[in-house]
């Protein structure tokens, strides 16, 4: 899901750099006024976390490969803004060092994987879970949470390269950045993030987020709002 | 460190060192880039061309360790396996430190 350099056109790319932008402005100011020092260290392992689960390319045989991003379980455990924070820095530093989606491309990428997200995950986790403190309907909450909030944001991605034909083609009318049109972009990548990818995601944040709740049941802000103030 | 988070880190250090299983798996499945994340060779043999716009911005930054791999695109699977491994360990440490420095510091300045 991380959009290289040239796929996406400037028309798309800036105004995408001043989302993102605008909602790291105000992730600042949120936490400013909610993240304890105690989490600090929790932020900086939830960035390792979603560096490493990007690392498992997983196979649809003899066709694409995609991955989790480890966005929907850190905004549970911390807090979707602490999501926006932490995996816009990974997705950053991935451009920069390792060429993983492109620079002019990273307002992009952070608005579908460190915005998108982990507010569409936290919403449908908040929305399933209820006034639920555990046990079965957690689980579902948390699987679809990670299972949807992937799939949405492989949508959005999908739209903006599905856009690009219709906003910028060459003299002779062929596309000048991401050459394939919604009806081919959508589809495509929709169904490969149904199956299999976003069952990856459901699944570890489901696990993760029993694994905490046994051990550190105090540390899952979307449980516990005792945690971090609202 | 208190005792849990020493055990989150060796878990997330278990996983840096599976993360060959990323290129493993891919590739006896045969399976290839992910969508839309073609290089120029590849797009060229997928359509016939490469789209003007995006021919000019695609080598718009020169990353250092392109694909987490030290090698270049001839290297063998075991250097491949090996940059994957330090690649993640530098990657997991890099973004450690930096969202421990940025939270630490909006923290701080808070209450």
């Amino acid at each position: 899901m991380h959009i290289p350099d040239g796929y996406l056109g400037p028309q798309t790319y800036l105004p995408l750099y001043g989302v993102s932008i605008g909602f790291w402005a105000i992730a600042q100011k949120k936490l400013k006024k909610q993240l304890s020092l105690k989490h600090v260290p929790y932020l900086a392992m939830a960035a390792a976390f979603s560096f490493l689960i990007m690392m498992f390319n997983i196979p649809i045989p003899g066709g694409t490969t995609g991955h989790a991003v480890g966005a929907t379980i850190i905004a549970i455990l911390l807090g979707p803004w602490t999501a926006v924070l932490s995996v816009s820095v990974v997705l950053i530093i991935q451009a920069l060092l390792f060429g993983d989606g492109g620079i002019t491309a990273v307002g992009a990428n952070c608005f579908n994987m460190a915005i998108v997200m982990p507010f569409v995950s936290y919403w449908i986790f908040k929305l399933i879970k209820g006034k639920a403190a555990g046990g079965e309907r957690l689980a579902v909450a948390a699987f679809l949470a990670g299972y949807l909030g992937l799939v949405v944001a492989a949508l959005v991605t999908a739209f903006e390269f599905g856009i690009q034909p219709l906003i910028a083609t060459g003299a002779n009318g062929r596309p000048l950045y991401a050459p394939y049109p919604l009806s081919v972009a959508m589809p495509a990548m929709i169904l490969e993030h149904l199956f299999p990818f976003g069952i990856v995601e459901g699944l570890v944040t489901m696990l993760l987020l029993k694994y905490f709740l046994k051990h550190e049941p105090d540390l899952v802000y979307a449980v516990s709002d005792s945690s971090m103030n609202k | 460190m208190i005792r849990f988070q020493k055990k989150l880190w060796i878990g997330l250090l278990i996983m840096a060192l599976l993360t060959p299983l990323g290129i493993l798996v891919p590739e006896t499945f045969k399976a290839g880039d992910a969508w839309g994340e073609w290089g120029i060779e590849k797009l060229e043999k997928l359509l016939g061309y490469v789209p003007e716009g995006l021919r000019k911005l695609a080598d718009f930054w020169k990353a250092p360790i392109p694909d987490y791999n030290f090698g270049g695109e001839g290297a063998s699977m075991t250097l491949q396996v090996v940059s994957y491994i330090v690649s993640g360990l530098l990657g997991i440490g890099i973004c450690a430190f930096v969202v421990y420095v940025v939270s630490r510091f909006i923290a701080r300045h808070g209450k």
